[in-house]
């Protein structure tokens, strides 16, 4: 019997992730129908304060925008379909300083590839979403208390940064019902935006220290806000190339750095004397956390890193690595995109991945992975 | 009418001639007209040449994507949901031509703005492009020999599209009027300002008239909607519910003897019940203080072809609901054996419990054969299939399925003794 179990709900984690981003201060959100993000649509359209359907995913992404321009804090969830056509807009978004959360519910590829089954192969695609290489700060869900804490750190990073924020979900974390205590739940506190108070004229894109402007909404009129997505000085105005304004698209990514440790989480589980460690994230993380289990118990030392802000990824991740002469990245794709992003083209000696598609990585494979050649 | 500005004193950025300074100088006088405070307005620039006049307006002003600004001005209007505020979208018919979807989409919604289409037929500030506003016969650097097709009638479009007001002017003088009464309509508005471009438009097409070309080309210089439309409301849901709460909690009351998870697959066809089977059979390991997973899969059309459903019972924690080789696989109908047959190849052990008319698929499982489509019909197959499994396999007391069945609302259309035919 569950005797420590008092809130044993039987839900599925769309429930959970759009229950958070509500809370954590998300007012709006922007739909368009797609196979696997459809239960997030429809927990959106009973949950949040405003809910548009949206006629395709440009538009979502483009009112989404307006929203933001107008003192809001939306969300939209997606597939890669979808995401491909928000791309621009993300990248407009993202130079307009604007904050918001695109829920990527990954599915098999490529192309509309297949509706109902999952995948984690987008990670790159994310990575590569703004035109320079500017980071959209992404995070990814490894269980259900990742659908609701992270959730709730991706709304709080997109008003606290004023960027958009992807995050990473897949197809079986959205859809499968688990059962799941939630009882232990932490509370989550409601962010704004925040606005700028001065009596001189506002300049919306000047900084202080924190690198990140204060806001102010159009639906004041004391005073006026200028924005685009244009390069552009501290004013608001398009500028081509004066020193000002290249100044500032370089904030962009220098704010995302900056703050960086406040929105770097992940789960570390190291065991003394292991030589292996695992990296995982996403939707292969649970099977990853079973195989430790198993090689645990078997007498295998290994250690385990669930990586949770997979963008910009962060220097302690390839730190940890470095203490182990054998790594193992574990996801569900073909190429370790992962795997590329903190080891290169060049690759590691002593790294390897454990990949594949159109079904879940088992806790088998990883076992077997990491007890390959001892 | 005030005298507030609108605009800077800096001259304005456009070539010598460009009709683009005259909508900037028309859209001052118009909202002096409507004695408006300059920052209870939005004005939204589009790409091309018009985009660049967003540092000449004393108002709030966003400029986003090439042919974006209609939607990203939409977000804009129902964010403020205010009707105290006017947002205004400039744009070309460049960008009309690129964002003709946000166009039909705003009108069709009545998004509370005015856009005003500066159209001077071609790409301005990329050369001098045709556009899909080129009219018949004119000319552009790249298409010397002239256009061989009409260009869009925005206006008709719009109409049919639902705008509330709509007007074509001749971009030439004072039309502010035409302005101000388009930035008082209700709902959405737009005017479609004629001009040619000095730099491509005049230089391809010497000595053409302006009003002789939009009269040649069947564009009517008129008033097409009157203004009276309706406006976009943003919904707002003022008492939302919590998506989290009790009534999601199932009690355990029972117990289970199992030692360890067990996979079960239930694969049959759409209509039969199946999902619903499947939650009740995960559900009731929870009564009896189990955990469980519960994942569909069905072909995208939900209501044809095969049902399939994975659930997993477990006394653990279940970390990884993946199953690939289930110990118990139930078959109800021949969607479901053509499903769960390579299911059935990969197992070595366990049980198949398939309805008696289908053949057995090869396995290394035990085959049991039961009429459950006999005993209680297709639609009910399922939900007996898993009383009988769970009867047999005895994951947890009988009971607690009972009980989950029995506090839904199909019992009131199923006899649950039909269900307990073992
Ligand atoms: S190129 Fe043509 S449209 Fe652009 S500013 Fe010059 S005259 Fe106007
Ligand atoms: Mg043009």
């Amino acid at each position: 019997m569950h005797e420590s179990k008092k809130n044993l709900a039987f839900i599925d984690g769309s429930r959970l992730i759009a229950e958070a981003l509500v809370r954590a201060g998300a007012d709006t959100f922007v739909g368009y129908p797609i196979t696997p993000a459809n239960l997030l649509y429809l927990y959106a359209s009973k949950r949040f304060p405003t809910m548009l359907a949206a006629p395709d995913e440009i538009t979502a992404l483009q009112w989404m925008s307006g929203f933001a321009v107008a003192g809001h804090v939306p969300v939209t969830a997606t597939s890669y379909p979808g995401y491909a056509l928000m791309v621009e807009s993300i990248g407009m978004a993202a130079m307009m300083e604007l904050p918001m959360v695109i829920v990527l519910v990954q599915r098999l590829g490529p192309a509309t590839g297949t509706a109902t089954c999952g995948a984690q192969g987008d990670l790159n695609v994310v990575f590569g979403t703004v035109s320079g290489g500017y980071s959209i700060p992404t995070f990814s869900i490894s269980n259900y208390h990742d659908c609701w804490e992270l959730s709730a750190k991706a709304v709080h990073t997109a008003i606290e940064l004023r960027t958009p924020v992807v995050l990473l979900t897949s197809k079986e974390m959205v859809m499968t019902l688990q059962s799941f205590d939630w009882s232990n739940l932490p509370e989550i506190q409601t962010k704004k935006v925040k606005h700028y108070k001065g009596e001189e004229a506002y300049l919306p894109y000047k900084a202080d220290e924190t690198l990140v402007p204060d806001f102010l909404p159009v639906s004041q009129n004391k005073h006026q806000v200028r924005i685009t997505a244009s390069t552009h000085d501290t004013k608001g105005i398009l500028q081509n190339v004066l020193p000002e304004a290249i100044e500032n698209t370089k904030r962009l990514e220098q704010k995302l750095r900056e703050h960086i440790d406040e929105y770097t989480t992940y789960e570390l589980d190291e065991q003394q004397g292991a030589e292996a460690l695992i990296i995982t994230y996403d939707i292969s993380s649970q099977a990853t956390r079973e195989a430790v289990v198993h090689l645990r118990e078997k007498g295998k030392k290994v250690s385990l890193l669930v990586a949770k802000t997979l963008l910009p990824i962060p220097q302690v991740y390839v730190d940890i690595a470095n203490r182990y002469s054998k790594v193992v990245v574990v996801e569900e794709n073909l190429t370790g995109q992962l795997r590329y992003l903190l080891f290169g083209v060049a690759g590691r000696k002593g790294v390897s991945g454990v990949n594949g598609i159109a079904k879940m990585i088992s806790p088998t494979e990883i076992v077997e992975e990491v007890m390959r050649n001892e | 009418m005030s005298n507030t500005r609108f605009l800077t004193d800096a001259q304005l950025p456009f070539c010598k001639g460009c009709g683009h300074a005259l909508v900037a100088q028309n859209t001052e006088k118009a909202l002096q007209k409507l004695n408006i405070n300059p920052l209870d307005v939005v004005l939204v620039t589009d790409i091309g040449c018009h985009g660049i006049v967003d540092k000449s307006f004393l108002t709030h002003t966003v400029h986003g994507l090439h042919g974006r600004s209609s939607a990203l001005a939409a977000g804009i209007t129902a964010g403020l949901n205010n009707p105290g505020k006017k947002v205004i979208v400039f744009t070309g018919d460049g960008g009309a031509t690129i964002g003709m979807q946000h166009l039909i989409g705003g009108a069709h919604l009545g998004f509370d703005m005015t856009i005003v289409v500066h159209n001077n037929m071609l790409y301005g500030m990329t050369g001098g492009q045709p556009s899909e506003f080129t009219p018949y016969g004119f000319k552009t650097p790249t298409l010397p020999e002239g256009s061989t097709k009409p260009g869009y009638d925005i206006c008709e479009l719009m109409v049919a599209a639902g705008a509330s007001y709509v007007e074509r002017v001749i971009g030439i003088g004072d039309y502010s009027d035409s302005l101000t009464k388009a930035f008082t309509a209700s709902g959405f508005s737009l005017v479609e300002v004629m001009e040619i471009c000095p730099s491509y438009g005049v230089k391809s097409n010497p000595g053409m008239k302006l009003s002789k070309l939009v009269e040649d080309a069947g564009w009517n210089v008129k008033v097409y909607a009157d203004g009276k439309g309706k406006s976009f409301k943003t919904p707002i849901n003022s008492e939302p519910k919590s998506l989290i709460s009790k009534k999601f909690e199932v009690q355990p009351k029972y117990s289970s003897n199992i030692q360890k998870p067990i996979s079960i697959m239930l694969s049959g066809s759409a209509g039969e019940g199946v999902q619903s089977a499947a939650e009740f059979l995960a559900k009731a390991a929870i009564v009896s203080g189990l955990n469980s997973t519960k994942k569909g899969s069905y072909p995208v059309t939900v209501g044809v072809g095969f049902s399939a459903s994975e659930v997993i019972v477990s006394p653990n924690q279940i970390l990884y609901t993946g199953s690939p080789v289930p110990d118990v696989l139930i078959i109800t109908s021949t969607d479901g054996l053509g499903y769960a047959r390579a299911a059935a190849g990969r197992m070595k052990e366990g049980v198949i419990y398939i309805d008696d008319t289908l053949d057995a698929p090869e396995t290394g499982a035990r085959v049991v054969k039961v009429p459950f489509r006999e005993r209680v019909g297709a639609k009910n197959s399922a939900m007996y299939a898993v009383f009988y499994a769970v009867h047999h396999e005895k994951f947890y007391p009988i009971e607690a399925l009972k009980d989950v069945f029995l506090s839904n609302k199909i019992a009131e259309k199923v006899n649950i003794e039909s269900l307990l035919q073992f």
